[in-house]
């Protein structure tokens, strides 16, 4: 017995893609749909992975990266999964890309109209912190109600002095509906602002596709008087290409102090190949 | 040339399956696919009804697969499910025409089609058979020579009876329901919405994991719930005959479907009394039904099943009222799931939530001082 190409069987995909394209119809609004079970974990990137098999084809040449790597092992283990059962290319270049599945960031390298950018998703629900319940939330939205939502923020600038809570920073889309971007750092909200690529968004185990479409405005949820602010490094640089703005790793250099690294290895590696590597 | 990438993720993880592998295999034996059928038939009742797929060969390759572990076995199977199309739906299977292995009632002594206890552990001393330890296949063949029917006497397989809520209800002792011709939701196809159909809880609990299901109708039962004594009706064990209707006929008539084989269930109606007032003030007294079913043998589910479909569909202030606490929990797959996705790294959200706190203990420190 043989696994059909891209493992889902084609009524699968057809139903996939028609969330698909729902979701690029109505920018940041989540299409509930029938999630498969994959042959890797619930919560392991299976609704960016439905999303990933829906749309490849033959011709398509896949990356994956995981945390910012080609060769987290998360990212190694789905790439290794899209080509055993579709025999497509793959890559670490982010530009030789057409199709990138990415769990917790946005490339550092701009993308083009040419590149989908496929986002796993493990909590699609922008208001699940202040609301358990479904039901509930999915009336919010139709409601286009989100006091819950600023009145969280507002309740963190009280706290703690600012509105900027980590990653998954909740951003209002196409001035419609707040959608949770999935917990890429803030630095990533303002890639998806009028970018030039479709991004989708996949939460398998919650059966949730959602997209920003190309030219789409995109704007991280804050205050006229407390700004929305995205991580900062200080005046640090990557200790390997020696690039700054860029989101970095944290490393100990083994006498107490603190490296810098990029945390998009891939684009770390071409910057350094691009000032002329030494052999 | 340039610098290239570090492939510490590639070799990783192909030394970790190979480490997996040589574990399986380094005791120099394997897991006959026909063991694993004869001998571990509630594993497989299990995992086939977990798993919602009914093909015992993959199931067993499943288990083996899996080393034993149900979780893993339940998994496999799903993600093969997702690689079948669906080619059919099945006409209605009437469950009143089951053909009985076990059945028992917990109502009445005498009741109509008589109590039979078929093959059940219930009664079994939990003693360790040390005469087990080595048993061989001829000491086994001889054993089951000695144990199985006669000719004489009946095969159970032929044995079918009326429901023990069909009796009551003839003699008007539980209320009379008409049968719901609404095609019924399917979660596999359609995303979960709350709140649920009926149909669409059922499917949900029949998937839920064994475990799961088990322990909120027991945390239902001893106090975070109704709270009522309910009374297994009937517990059914048996093989249902599946039909396919003619695809070409346009009509479904019941003589030109295709018979494709029978499926092992447990059916179970568990009759609760329910506190009623009436209009005019009166309190009184009356029994509605659980419902229950799972493929194969799997007892202890289908009545905690049944025990949440009573929940389920009454309103109180436990969690096992809250469909959303219930039909979001109970899956293997996506619990199991989501629980160890906590062991991916989280470099970048960590590092991202590292840099908030700092900020504001700056902050704190700085308005301090």
């Amino acid at each position: 017995m043989k696994h059909p190409f891209a493992f889902l069987d084609e009524g699968s995909k057809r139903e996939i893609r028609r969330a698909a394209f729902k979701a690029v119809c109505i920018p940041g609004y989540q299409v509930p749909f029938a999630s498969r079970e994959m042959p890797i974990a619930r919560g392991w990137g299976t609704g960016g992975l439905q999303l990933t098999l829906a749309l490849i084809g033959p011709q398509d040449t896949l990356k994956v990266i995981d945390q910012g790597t080609d060769e987290s092992v998360n990212a190694v283990n789905i790439r290794r999964l899209v080509h055993a059962t579709t025999g497509v290319q793959t890559t670490h270049h982010t530009a030789d890309a057409t199709l990138i599945q990415s769990r917790h960031r946005v490339p550092d390298r701009p993308l083009s109209a040419k590149q989908i950018l496929v986002l796993q998703v493990p909590i699609p629900e922008p208001l699940r912190r202040v609301e358990p319940r479904e039901h509930v939330t999915r009336k919010r939205h139709a409601e286009a109600d989100y006091t819950a939502a600023y009145l969280a923020l507002f309740e963190r600038v009280l706290k703690y002095g600012s509105a900027s809570a980590g990653a998954d920073h909740p951003v209002m889309v196409a001035g419609r509906h707040v959608m949770a971007p999935s917990p890429i750092p803030r630095l990533d909200n303002e890639k998806l602002h009028r970018a030039e690529h479709l991004t989708l968004l996949g939460a398998g185990r919650e059966k949730k596709i959602y997209a920003v479409p190309p030219h789409t405005e995109v704007h991280s949820l804050a205050f006229d008087d407390v700004p929305f602010e995205v991580e900062s490094f200080g005046d640090q640089a990557c200790s390997t290409c020696g690039t700054t703005g860029v989101f970095l790793d944290e490393f100990d250099d083994g006498d107490g102090g603190t490296l810098y690294r990029c945390n998009d290895t891939s684009e770390c590696l071409a910057r350094l190949n691009a000032q002329g590597a030494p052999l | 040339m340039g610098y290239v990438a570090v492939k510490g993720g590639s070799d990783a993880i192909a030394a970790s399956l190979a480490a997996v592998e040589r574990k399986r295999l380094e005791r120099g034996l394997t897991l006959d696919l026909a063991r694993i059928q004869a001998g571990l038939r509630p594993l497989l009742d299990q995992v086939m009804s977990e798993a919602s797929l009914v093909d015992e060969q993959a199931a067993a390759l499943a288990v083996k697969q899996a080393q034993g572990s149900p979780e893993e076995a339940v998994f496999f199977l799903r993600a093969h499910r997702s690689t079948l199309p669906r080619l059919h739906t099945t006409a209605t299977l009437d469950t009143a025409s089951m053909l009985l292995e076990r059945r028992i009632s917990a109502t009445f002594k005498d009741v109509p089609g008589g109590q039979i206890l078929g093959a059940s552990v219930d009664y079994l001393h939990r003693l360790l058979r040390f005469e087990l330890m080595n048993e061989t296949d001829a000491d086994a063949a001889h054993a089951a020579a000695s144990i199985l029917p006669t000719e004489a006497a009946p095969s159970p397989a032929d044995l079918t009876a009326p429901r023990v809520s069909d009796v009551l209800r003839r003699e008007g002792l539980l209320p009379d329901v008409p049968p719901d011709p609404t095609e019924p939701a399917d979660v596999t196809t359609m995303s979960l919405s709350i709140p649920a159909p009926r149909s669409a809880r059922l499917q949900v609990l029949t998937r839920g994991q064994t475990g799961t299901v088990t322990s909120l109708g027991y945390a239902s039962l001893r106090g975070y719930g109704p709270m009522l004594h309910p009374t297994v009706g009937e517990l059914r064990v048996g093989w249902l005959p599946v039909e396919v209707a003619d695809p070409m006929a346009d009509s479904d008539d019941e003589d030109e479907r295709y018979h494709v084989g029978h499926v092992q269930a447990t059916e179970v109606e568990t009759f609760v009394p329910v506190h009623e007032t009436s209009a005019d003030g009166q309190d009184r007294l009356r029994f509605d039904i659980g419902y229950g079913f799972c493929f194969g043998q799997n007892e202890t589910k289908a009545i905690a099943m049944s025990l949440l479909d009573r929940t389920l569909e009454t309103p109180g202030a436990a969690a096992v009222h809250d469909e959303e606490f219930v039909l979001l929990h109970v899956d293997s797959v996506e619990s199991s799931g989501f629980i160890s996705h906590l062991k991916l790294p989280h470099y970048v959200t960590f590092q991202s939530e590292l840099q908030a706190v700092r900020d504001t203990q700056r902050e704190r420190e700085g308005d301090a001082s």
